[in-house]
């Protein structure tokens, strides 16, 4: 196969990656508002875990797309 | 920070280390690069900042003082609520490793400048530092008693071959996690934000398509300000993992 080809192709195949932090930020973002409506008065407390989560789940997400950029820029 | 339209400018030149001044020690390339400066200049800044916030040392703080002892009560809480008041002896460090970072991404969103962090070298000594405290402070205050954190209690016998190695390896790839996190959320957001800001140069330059132009520009503002939030966000992970660990050396393993 062209290496170049193969370059493109392995950036986006990587870019799937990203799914999976779409799914947990969706998941975690939902079951938070879930969790806020029903107990308003309880959700500012959490607002700093929500923080937490969406960093940890975010950069999971980032790694894919890392690869990806690294796949079409550095190498 | 706009990449050209004529495509002059790869999306990681921003990341290039330039020698400043060249110095070898023992072979050893320790050469002054942009990256030494820029954090010179992050040190110089946090002290500057917290020396004149805290000059007047009033006990009712004016505005400056008032941020100083937000952002010092900010770390201590998380601080407690991670590892408890046993761990406040760790404050300094935590403290020292959150602004730092902080400042050092917050930097970096200034267009034109270099951003530190975006360098696995920098955060990978920061995150073996203090795996490194981990495991020292751990070993000094437990003593072989120390390694109990990686057999889970309540397991049974049978499934300790199993489950041991599993928490040997979750606990070398802390160190790892913790620094690729920061870096690759600090390397892909900056390089994102180029790519969009070079959309804009591109269609500028297409002729009728110029009026999409301020379509990536708007998703450039917006993915602005997510990074800011995430420079701001990373700084605050970096801590609480930091103090999570903390907890592990402080108090043993019992989980």
């Amino acid at each position: 196969m062209d290496p170049i080809a193969a370059k493109y192709i392995g950036a986006g195949l990587a870019c799937l990656g990203m799914a999976g932090a779409g799914i947990g930020l969706g998941n975690l973002f939902g079951q938070f508002l879930a969790g806020a409506l029903r107990n308003p008065s309880a959700a500012d407390g959490q607002r700093g875990t929500l923080l937490l989560g969406f960093a940890l789940t975010e950069a999971l997400g980032i790694f894919s797309l890392l690869i990806a950029l690294l796949l079409l820029f550095a190498v | 920070m706009a990449a050209g339209a004529d495509g002059g400018h790869s999306p990681i030149a921003q990341f290039e280390l330039k020698t400043l001044v060249p110095l070898k020690i023992f072979g050893v390339d320790a050469s002054f690069t942009n990256s030494s400066l820029y954090m010179l200049l992050a040190t110089g800044l946090v002290i500057a900042f917290l020396m004149t916030a805290m000059r007047s040392r009033a006990l009712v703080p004016g505005r400056i003082q008032s941020v100083a002892e937000m952002i010092y009560e900010f770390v201590a809480s998380t601080v407690r609520e991670n590892v408890g008041e046993q761990g406040m002896k760790f404050f300094p460090l935590v403290f020292a490793l959150f602004i730092f970072v902080l400042v050092l991404n917050l930097i970096g969103m200034i267009p034109g400048t270099f951003t530190v962090t975006s360098h696995i070298v920098i955060t990978a000594a920061m995150a073996l530092l203090v795996i490194g405290i981990v495991l020292v402070y751990g070993i000094a205050q437990h003593g072989l008693g120390f390694f109990k954190l990686f057999v889970p209690s309540d397991v049974p016998m049978w499934l300790l071959p199993i489950m041991v190695p599993i928490e040997v390896i979750s606990f070398i790839s802390r160190p790892i996690s913790l620094s690729v996190r920061l870096f690759a959320n600090m390397l892909a957001g900056h390089i994102a934000l180029k790519i969009f800001a070079g959309f804009v140069g591109t269609l500028v330059f297409a002729g009728a398509w110029k009026v999409l132009a301020p379509l990536p520009l708007a998703l450039t503002v917006g993915l602005t300000a997510l990074e800011f939030l995430v420079a701001a966000l990373q700084a605050y992970v970096f801590a609480v993992l930091t103090c999570i660990y903390l907890n592990d050396a402080v108090h043993g393993g019992h989980h």
